[in-house]
């Protein structure tokens, strides 16, 4: 006990988050310092700081595989490669963040988004429930304040209220959950719960109640069907960069808790794999459907990704390896797609001042480049070759064929079907439909620039060359197993 | 049935019947002042299960600093102390539905369990081991930090959302 345990490894292995803790540190001091008319360098800041968080993370950082920090924290490749993809998308979302006449120059903006990916990167690092919860929190009240910035717009208001009790309702439920883990085993690390689990001590009744009881506040964070009626209010009502950020990199920290939990602790899958199977199914079918009927572009994109956290149910539910490592790579493939399609949705806010698709008639003539980013974007996230989301969707069927889900692949192939057709009509409006009389060319902030410019590129490099990045989740996946 | 038991049930049901009392009372000074009284059983569980320092900060924090900032909130900021709105939804039964069926099968299953108990005795100076976990490496440093950012991110979210912005003034 004490500090005899105390190695300078585990300090290191948690640099990135102390490297974020110190930029938030760096951001609120820019707020009191700077003037006004230089506060857009905070969001310069933000995102280069991530970047050398990025960096440094990569150079020192390497995951060892342990238990660090008393059992609170696991060390693993899963954990350090979720947290460069928070980390990443936090900095993307900074550079948008200047797209938002709200947001662009308030520094505890700033701060409260660097919390909330603190709190994202514990969630796929932590190995005990009393982390996990801490974790689980610390991003879900940065979120819930995030979506409700702007006070003098009633719906984000709104949507910061709504994500807010949602939040709180199932998080509630959750932790019930957690204490019945707690009160049946005695444990609340989740490598130690795993044996206790398959010794056959716990009653089966007892495990589906807690595998039930969990999957409501995960469900909530990646907003499956049943537990996402949030979504669609909370992503139009919330500021588009906090949009983007919530629907990419929350979702994904959702789904690495999915997989820590459920994978490495509740390890009895025969209580919940089909279960989870029919949730597969049912979200994407639901996703897709009622995003037909979508006049409003971030409602679409509400939709669409409760769809595709459908497709990731389907990879998990693979419950191997290959599975596993294609639910990664289509949650990276995902965070980079997603933010791309959000940055084109703020950028075009930010000059036209509105969602409604009908208004991006002829965006092509207003502004090539913003179309193309929209292009690429629309297509991968429909999964178009040879973009990220194709290589993407197509791991993730080839994982459910393999495991003997040929029903679960055919409807995700349905459903890839639906979702192109209404990516495609988007796409119509954008390039075939000629522009309304007297709207001029769109101004796009140099921030949003250049993020735009790194996402296209990370989408058309994960799919031309996805062999590397698959590797990479594949290693991942195996310190599950 | 022991002692403790029946005090349990007691203690319980009277946290159960406040808290039900904080969401159902219109005016809310009363919904506060339950509240205080809901704390206050929870605070007594906690005195059962021979946890005193929980206890002693249940009633010292939230009853003596939370639930009087609340009143005193109340008091500063709303002049209207009546809550007039309606205060079911149409699909009120369904909720209620779903809520009774949740606890009927949350208590089943606590009925069937066969749950692990601990050995009876003394457990030690709890605050002594309680305040050497948190700053411990090897137990629960990190999440105690966590705690902290997850604080910090809240005070300056509170105040960036409660303060008036520049542009309104």
């Amino acid at each position: 006990m004490g500090i005899s345990n105390y190695q300078m490894s585990s300090v290191i292995s948690l640099l990135p988050e102390v490297g974020l803790l110190v930029l938030a540190g760096v951001v609120l001091t820019m707020d009191v310092l700077l003037k006004d008319d230089r506060k857009h360098l905070i969001a310069v800041t933000t995102a280069v700081g991530s970047l050398l968080i990025i960096l440094a993370a990569l150079m020192y950082s390497q995951p060892s595989g342990d238990l660090i920090w008393g059992g609170m924290v696991r060390d693993d490749m899963l954990a350090f490669v979720f947290r460069l993809a928070f980390i990443f998308a936090g900095g993307i979302t900074a550079m948008f963040s200047i797209g938002s006449k709200e947001l662009a120059h308030r520094g505890d903006y700033y701060a409260i988004m660097l919390g909330a990916v603190i709190g994202m990167c514990f969630m796929a690092s932590a190995a005990d429930l009393i982390m996990l919860y801490l974790a689980i929190e610390t991003t879900g009240i940065a979120g819930y304040l995030l979506a409700g910035y702007v006070r003098t717009d009633d719906r984000s208001a709104e949507a910061g209220l709504k994500y807010f009790l949602f939040g709180a309702a199932t998080s509630a439920v959750m932790l019930y959950g957690f204490s019945l883990l707690y009160g049946l085993t005695g444990e609340t690390n989740l490598g130690a719960i795993a044996p206790i689990l398959a010794s056959g001590t716990v009653s089966v009744s007892a495990i589906c109640a807690i595998v039930v009881l969990i999957l409501v506040g995960v469900g909530f964070k990646i907003a499956i069907v049943p537990f996402h009626f949030w979504a669609p209010d909370v992503y139009e009502g919330a500021p588009s960069p906090v949009t983007g950020f919530i629907s990419t990199a929350s979702k994904t920290a959702g789904f690495a808790v999915l997989l820590r939990v459920f994978i490495y602790g509740l390890a009895a899958s025969e209580y919940w794999l089909p279960a989870m199977a029919g949730l597969a199914a049912v979200t994407m079918t639901f996703g897709n459907l009622v995003a037909l009927a979508q006049t409003n572009i971030k409602r679409l994109l509400a939709y669409s990704s409760v769809a595709h956290a459908g497709y990731v149910l389907v990879a998990f539910v693979a419950y191997s390896e290959l599975g596993v490592a294609s639910a990664i790579f289509y949650l990276i493939a995902y965070v980079v797609t997603n933010l791309a399609a959000f940055g084109v949705v703020i950028v075009f806010a930010h000059t036209a001042g509105t969602d409604d698709i009908q208004q991006y008639a002829g965006m092509s003539r207003r502004s090539p480049y913003l179309a193309l980013a929209m292009l690429v974007a629309f297509l991968s996230l429909a999964g178009m070759p040879p973009l990220a989301g194709f290589f993407a969707k197509f791991y993730v069927f080839a994982a459910a064929v393999k495991a003997d889900m040929i029903w679960l692949a055919f409807v995700g192939v349905l459903n890839a079907i639906v979702g192109l057709y209404y990516y495609l009509v988007v796409l119509k409006v954008v390039y075939v439909s000629p522009a309304p009389d007297g709207v001029g060319s769109i101004d796009i902030p140099a921030t949003c620039k250049i993020a735009l410019v790194v996402l296209s590129l990370g989408i058309i490099l994960i799919g031309t060359a996805s062999s590397p990045w698959f590797n990479w989740a594949m290693k991942a996946a195996q310190d599950l197993f | 049935m022991t002692a403790s038991q029946i005090f349990f049930l007691l203690f319980a049901s009277a946290t159960l019947v406040a808290a039900y009392l904080v969401v159902t009372v219109r005016n809310l000074i009363h919904a506060a002042l339950w509240l205080v009284a809901s704390l206050l059983g929870i605070a007594s569980i906690f005195v059962l299960l021979d946890a005193s320092f929980m206890a002693t900060v249940e009633i010292v924090l939230y009853i003596g600093a939370i639930a009087i900032l609340i009143v005193f909130a109340v008091m500063l900021t709303r002049r209207v102390m009546e809550d007039v709105g309606p205060q079911r939804t149409n699909t009120w039964w369904f909720g209620a539905i779903l809520a009774i069926l949740f606890f009927a099968s949350a208590s089943t299953l606590i009925w069937l369990t066969q749950w692990p108990t601990l050995p009876e005795g003394d457990v030690g100076n709890t605050v002594l081991i309680l305040g050497k976990s948190l700053v411990d490496p090897s137990k629960y440093v990190v999440p105690f930090e966590i705690a902290s950012v997850l604080l910090i991110v809240a005070l300056i979210g509170s105040i960036a959302v409660a303060l008036p912005s520049k542009q309104s003034e």
